[in-house]
């Protein structure tokens, strides 16, 4: 039987790579023609984009009647899908940010990449409150900016606060993914013949020139950017979770929503990572950069999150029934048990029970099977956030003016167009930007820092 | 001879610990204005060139504090001065309530502008024709090596010296680097102008059209078309087309109380005294109702001048005896029943309201007929 030497660091990077092979193998899917696997998947992405844009322009003609949503299930799909994209992004934040500042070596391999999954999830995630307010091309008015009608936001109401969350926590991702980018721009800039990409390259790198100078700056810079990135990311989700939270709804008037939905968040986005990485890491032989050592960990952080998202489930009942609240309790039971419980018990299963397995070392570092309960966690966090905001909306004070909910073509449509969305992102960030950042492998390669300063610190 | 002037003379060095031991060296020999380039930051390389402390937290501390304090007295402008909004009964100034966005705000300005000031200070953006560019050296401290030079600004910058010096210092690859030849800056080349102006014409153009014409094309309807009754037009889902409606016969509207002495004798009405105090405000809103509903007849004066060019007969002044010496419950009557011609007003003048005109009524009798002892009390 192998043991394990849990006192021992795995090496971030396996096998001792050279800086060149590094430059070499992170550039080679943006100097090569694109094979076929990946021509397959962007057609099916591409379709699934365009179906979607189908549903939404006809949202625009139509207005948001065709949708499910009714009185007085007010937020659907919508409201929903806004949360689930929300959360997968708050994975990319965690480890380019939160584990930096731990100085946990294992994510420069990930980093990058789960930075851009970050920026494509918060688009996606953008799409959905932007078109339910009804009409988009109205949405200026979410900014408080001096017009002509001389009114202001309402400064006190938590869909505000998402709004300056969101778009500050889009920019700031999007600057800081941005730093990380400049050195490997330039990089690019200097091995590359093409007279095209020789002046992109040189645009975006900013005249970069590996200056000490400059890295010490930039250094500097990512770090507080990191020490922001890191409350930052706690507060989107908080104030997201506010939008429930602050109201008098039965279900979601709880204080143990931010944190559960910050875990929540991360649980969900780890396992869209995790299954992101396994599919590049296999199709661009990165297999030495992103390790199953990464992923493992990855693996690791899921089920301890999973676990505390488990946890808050069942608090909630406790909390339902301990308050003695006979609408609460209605609501808690409704839920186990009600028009919607399949949807309830989906979420149990996929989001409690199946992460389980994850505690068997064999399962947690074979590819297929932890690519398939990443899969299963998502559906999970999706249903979740089903769950609380229908069931919650469908049966609460009055029985009289209880409703179901049942979505449209539509719905299901805008649906699979953000994922169409953000998978066309990632398939093309693949291709034209380096998926891993090179600079900051090179650097943790062992052997890559003075021997006299005691390596790594 | 090239007659190309030196940026700088540069090395390459091939391990982490060769370009520190030689930064230290450069150090050592009184070099300072040289750089040290490697392909990812080397630990210690800040203190082995003897550089000082990056003061970059200094500009975010300042951008973070002003864009946390502009937020937050920006939103107490908003809620308490410019458009105070009551919202759930809580006071304007919630504070708490303004927690979030200022905390966004404050993460938003303060990585928006470190970065800002980063690249354009210290970077000192665009900096895309630098003499390093396009060397051999720049192409290898880019990948695997990592490089030092010399620049030409340094006191003790002399060509062959700093050559001696890197060979000893154990660098492999030495190159003398040039300033690139710099050409005549192209910017006011006339089709280069030519260009930004089409673009700027383009764009306000674009903008114009997107958000004065486009926006009010159809599909974007504004909500004016829409499967609803409108009052003034025709309508096919009543058999008479009309889509106003009367109100179902027997209607009471809110608030209304029929009056409790129709039909009776003005002897009984009479002795009804105004419920109102006469007092400013309730003269003030005498006056607003009788301009509205009583003046088009019988004038803002109630002299009988009537606004309607005789398509309506002129009403007799109410500066009368008559009037004068009525009750206030008398004039109640008419506005309620109306009298002979003139219309019943019960209608559309509330209870209160009806009381309040005959209050101005009194009052526009006294300013028109003021006796001399008003002016003898004015005076006092
Ligand atoms: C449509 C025009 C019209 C409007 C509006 C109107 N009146 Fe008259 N009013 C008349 C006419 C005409 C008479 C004379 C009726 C008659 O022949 O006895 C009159 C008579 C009166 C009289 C009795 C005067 C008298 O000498 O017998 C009073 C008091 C009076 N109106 C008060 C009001 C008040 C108060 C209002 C506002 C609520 C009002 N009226 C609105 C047309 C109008």
């Amino acid at each position: 039987m192998r043991t394990f030497d849990y006192t021992q660091e795995v090496p971030v990077v396996e096998g001792q790579p050279s800086a060149k092979s590094l430059d070499e193998v992170v550039s080679s899917p943006l100097d090569t023609k694109p094979g076929k696997i990946w021509k397959i998947l962007i057609t099916v992405t591409t379709l699934m984009l365009l179906v979607g844009a189908g549903a939404l322009v006809w949202t625009f003609y139509k207005g948001i009647g065709v949708w499910g949503n009714n009185q007085p299930v007010g937020w659907g799909f919508d409201i929903v899908n806004f949360v689930f994209w929300v959360g997968i992004g708050h994975a990319g934040t965690l480890i380019s940010a939160i584990l930096f500042l731990l100085r946990q070596r294992w994510r420069t391999g990930i980093a990058r990449f789960a930075e851009a999954m970050t920026i494509f999830a918060v688009m996606c995630a953008g799409i959905f409150p932007a078109i339910h307010t009804g009409r988009a091309w109205l949405d200026g008015y979410l900014f408080p900016y001096p017009n002509a009608n001389h009114i202001w936001v309402n400064f006190t109401s938590p869909l505000l606060w998402d709004v300056f969350a969101v778009s500050t926590y889009f920019t700031v991702s999007l600057v800081f993914w941005y730093i990380g980018l400049i050195p490997d721009f330039a990089t690019l800039r200097d091995r590359t013949d093409n007279k095209i990409k020789k002046t992109v390259y040189s645009i975006f790198s900013l005249g970069w020139r590996h200056s000490t100078r400059h890295w010490q700056h930039y250094e500097k810079a990512y770090m507080i950017l990191a020490g922001f990135a890191t409350p930052l990311v706690l507060s989107v989700h908080t104030i997201v979770s506010f939008d429930f939270a602050v109201s008098v709804i039965p279900g979601w008037h709880t204080t143990i929503f931010p944190p559960y939905f910050v875990a929540g968040a991360v649980f969900s986005g780890f396992a869209m990572v995790q299954n992101v990485l396994i599919f590049v890491r296999q199709a661009f032989n990165l297999k030495h950069i992103i390790t199953i050592n990464h992923l493992e960990k990855m693996n690791q952080v899921i089920i301890v999150v999973g676990t505390m998202v488990g946890y808050a489930y069942a608090m909630e009942f406790f909390t339902a029934w301990y308050s003695g609240n006979q609408f609460e309790t209605f609501t808690f039971i409704n839920r186990a048990l009600g028009p919607y419980a399949w949807a309830y018990w989906t979420m149990v299963t996929c989001n409690v029970i199946l992460p389980q397995l994850f505690w068997s070392k064999k399962i947690r570092t074979t590819i297929w099977t932890m690519f398939i309960i990443g899969i299963i966690v998502n559906i999970g966090m999706w249903f979740e956030r089903f769950v609380i905001i229908v069931t919650s909306l469908s049966r609460d004070f009055l029985p009289s003016s209880w409703g179901m909910y049942t979505p449209t073509i539509y719905d299901i449509g805008i649906l699979i167009f953000s994922f169409g969305l953000f998978f066309t992102n990632v398939l093309l960030f693949v291709r034209t930007l380096p998926s891993v950042s090179i600079a900051e492998v090179k650097a943790s390669v062992d052997g890559a820092q003075p021997s006299h300063r005691g390596g790594h610190h | 001879m090239n007659t190309k002037k030196i940026y700088s003379i540069g090395g390459l060095f091939d391990t982490p610990d060769g370009i520190t031991k030689a930064a230290e060296d450069a150090v050592k020999e009184g070099y300072t204005k040289f750089d040290v380039n490697t392909p990812y930051p080397v630990h210690g390389m800040e203190r082995a060139m003897n550089l000082k402390p990056s003061l970059l937290g200094f500009i975010t501390l300042f951008v973070g504090l002003s864009g946390a304090a502009f937020a937050f007295l920006f939103m107490y402008w908003v809620s308490v001065m410019d458009y105070p909004l009551i919202i759930g009964g809580k006071p304007f100034f919630s504070w708490p309530a303004f927690v979030p966005v200022t905390f966004e705000v404050t993460v938003l300005s303060a990585a928006v502008g470190t970065v800002a000031v980063m690249i354009a200070l210290v970077f000192k953006f665009p900096n895309n024709s630098h003499p390093l560019h396009d060397t051999n050296y720049m192409k290898n401290v880019s990948s695997d090596k990592f490089g030092l030079n010399v620049v030409y600004i340094d006191p003790l910058f002399d060509e062959s010296k700093v050559k001696d010096f890197l060979s000893r210092a154990g660098a492999n690859n030495i190159e003398v680097i040039y300033e690139p030849e710099r050409k005549p800056l192209r910017v006011f080349d006339p089709k280069f102008i030519g260009l930004l102006v089409m673009l700027v014409l383009l764009t306000a153009g674009v903008t114009y059209f997107t958000l004065n014409k486009l926006l009010y094309m159809p599909p974007f309807t504004w909500m004016a078309v829409q499967d609803k009754l409108s009052s003034q037009s025709q309508n096919t889902m009543f058999a008479d087309g009309y889509g106003m409606r009367n109100p179902v016969e027997g209607t009471v509207a809110r608030g209304f109380t029929p009056y409790e002495f129709k039909g009776q004798p003005d002897s009984v009405v009479k002795n009804l005294s105004n419920p109102l105090p006469f007092t400013k405000e309730n003269i003030d809103k005498g006056k607003l109702r009788f301009d509205t509903y009583c003046s088009p007849c019988h004038g803002y004066y109630g002299k009988g001048d009537s606004r309607l060019n005789g398509q309506f007969p002129n009403p007799p002044t109410l500066h009368s005896d008559k009037v004068k010496n009525w009750s206030d419950g008398n004039i109640y009557h008419v506005i309620v029943n109306g009298q002979n011609v003139m219309p019943s007003y019960a209608k559309q003048i509330s209870k209160d309201d009806r009381w309040a005109i005959i209050h101005y009524i009194r009052v526009l009798q006294r300013s028109l007929n003021a006796k001399d002892s008003d002016l003898e009390t004015k005076k006092q």
